[in-house]
């Protein structure tokens, strides 16, 4: 597999109905391989982008390519090459998961006979044997989504494209999804888009951080690291007098306050709360921190979201 | 099996073959409809326009094939988000629509085989007629399905998108001039009816099985406007339906 291929985009732009900005001048390039995650919050662009890219939407400026080939311009070479899983795509109800795979492939222009043989192995690859002849409309929301991967799995697809798998999945079917984005990326690309940042650190090989439509950083755990000046984050109740004297501190919004700081200052701190018998936490930073740090707290977007929902 | 084979038979499996295993009752519905226009209009003339009615049952199956595809294409876009999954796929946009297309007429075949059968036994006419009124349910099809397509790809809403549906079918084959003569309808208001397309394709069916006497200059206009909206609605469904997003 070529390690050369590439997919960039050059100050892509989306403005929908003339006034609505939704991507500012995305630029990057990175290679066409392993596991891309877009993260942000809600409608910070994620979907937008993976639909300019994925040949769904043309952007209103700029050029996007993969493996050389314009999304606009090289879109039907793009499709040969190319499987899509939009944000809420479901399964057809009155169809059972072979079914579903099976019409899928066809579509991609596989013969029937060729077709049912894929989908049979791809069912049971991602754990639905026993679900294979069932109607999708008896399935529980997991294997659903589940159908889904099957049938890019099942594809010969070498770009891959899935918008928010595994929201409103529970905490067990999306670590089996995550294992089977494990195993997809391991010879495609696969640009996913999360708002749960943990999945991202655990399935992904580069991540890129989207926030009003700009993004704002992007590239794999230890560079994103790199861009923190100190790689350890203490969380303590507001409102205890820390002392410190080496780092930063965050106010997280949520009673909490966040000190981004080193491994020793990290101790010693540690040290005065375990005798003030404070509760506190403390870890190297995980991609929690760095997205707090580059755009503030998801915990108070979570919270604007039940404000909204309140009103 | 062809690539393009392979393509368009996933359309039909997805549309027509898997969805009748699961919902025969649309089957049902699809054969009913015309068939109880039809007893309405026979014992309302008294049996005298059971010929055009006949010929109507058949303009009306062709053009509802059309809306029935807008509802069906909007629903896969729309609940499912298939049009999505397919656009970025080496399907292209006429090659779905063709195969959605093929799907509806199995779905309306089982009303196309009944029609037929009574037009063979109480409608007698000579061949020519025939291939006339083969070619003008046809056109018919082409035109509705054409818009049926252009509508669903820029519809965002399933529940306007079925009421859409349904006011289309109620304005042009319910209340148009279809599934009786249009010479019922006094004159100011005839004009009217000359804006659904069904109207020309009606007229041009009522005539043929002998029912209208229309004048040459007539007939002619009817067949230029019917091939003229054909064509138009043709172009607007390939050039103008949204396949990828603005
Ligand atoms: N079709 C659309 N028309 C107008 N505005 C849109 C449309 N789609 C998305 N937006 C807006 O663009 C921004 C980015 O949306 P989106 O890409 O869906 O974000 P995300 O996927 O990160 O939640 C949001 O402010 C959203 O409201
Ligand atoms: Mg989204």
């Amino acid at each position: 597999m070529g390690q050369t291929r590439e997919i960039s985009c050059e100050g892509i732009t989306k403005v929908y109905d003339g006034n609505k900005t939704a991507l500012s001048s995305i630029d990057f390039a990175i290679p066409a391989h392993g596991i891309f995650a877009v993260i942000g919050r809600n409608g910070a662009g994620k979907t937008t982008l993976a639909r300019i890219l994925s040949t769904l939407l043309e952007p209103t400026s700029g050029k996007a390519t993969i493996d050389g080939l314009d999304v606009m311009a090289d879109a039907n070479k793009l499709r040969e090459r190319m499987a899509v899983v939009p944000q809420e795509g479901r399964t057809v109800a009155w169809m059972t998961p072979v079914q579903t795979v099976s019409a899928y492939l066809l579509w991609r222009g596989i013969s029937y006979k060729e077709s049912l043989k894929r989908a049979g192995e791809a069912v049971a690859r991602v754990g639905l044997e026993d679900q294979a002849d069932r109607l999708n409309r008896t399935l529980s929301g997991g294997m659903k989504r589940k159908v889904l991967v099957a049938m890019v799995l099942a594809s010969d697809s070498e770009f891959i494209f899935l918008d928010e798998p595994s929201t409103g999945l529970d905490p067990i079917s999306r670590q089996q999804l995550w294992r089977l984005l494990i195993e997809l990326g391991k010879d495609r690309f696969v640009l996913l888009t999360t708002h749960y940042l943990e999945e991202a650190e655990r399935v992904a090989d580069r991540i890129g951080i989207l926030n009003n439509g700009r993004l704002m950083a992007i590239g794999n755990m230890p560079e994103l690291r790199g861009r923190l000046e100190h790689q350890y984050s203490l969380k303590v109740p507001a409102g205890l007098d820390l002392q410190v004297k080496v780092g930063e501190t965050v106010d997280l919004e949520n009673g909490q306050l966040q000190v981004l700081t080193t491994q020793d200052e990290a101790l010693r701190i540690s040290k005065n709360l375990i005798e003030a018998k404070a509760q506190f936490s403390v870890n190297p930073i995980t991609l929690d921190d760095i997205f707090t740090y580059t755009v503030g707290s998801i915990d108070a977007e979570v919270r604007e979201d039940k404000e909204a929902d309140e009103e | 099996m062809s690539r393009l084979g392979s393509q368009i038979l996933a359309s039909i499996l997805v549309n027509a073959v898997y969805e009748m295993k699961n919902y025969p009752a649309v089957l049902v519905i699809t054969v009913l409809s015309p068939l109880s226009f039809l007893t309405l209009i026979f014992f309302i003339s008294g049996g005298t326009l059971l010929a055009v009615g006949i010929v109507g049952g058949l303009i009306m199956t062709m053009f509802s094939a059309g809306t029935s595809l807008q509802a069906d294409l909007s629903h896969l876009k729309n609940d499912f988000k298939l049009q999505d999954m397919v656009v970025g796929s080496p399907t292209s946009a006429s090659v779905y629509v063709t195969g959605m297309a093929l799907s509806e007429l199995i779905y309306t075949s089982p009303a196309l085989v009944i029609l037929a059968l009574l037009f063979g036994l109480f409608v007698h006419v000579e061949l020519v007629m025939v291939l006339g009124i083969v070619i003008v349910m046809l056109l018919m099809f082409l035109t509705s399905i054409s818009l049926g397509f252009a509508f669903a790809t820029f519809s965002s809403d399933i529940v306007q998108s079925f009421a859409f549906t349904r006011l289309l079918s109620l304005l042009f084959t319910t209340l148009a001039p279809v599934y009786y003569p249009i010479t019922l309808i006094p004159m100011p208001w005839r004009y009217l009816a000359y804006l659904s397309p069904t109207t020309y394709a009606a007229e041009i069916g009522h005539d043929l099985i002998g029912f209208l006497s229309l004048s040459a200059d007539m007939l002619i206009i009817d067949w230029v406007v019917l091939l003229g909206l054909t064509i138009i609605f043709l172009w607007v469904g390939t050039k103008k339906a949204r396949w990828r997003e603005k």
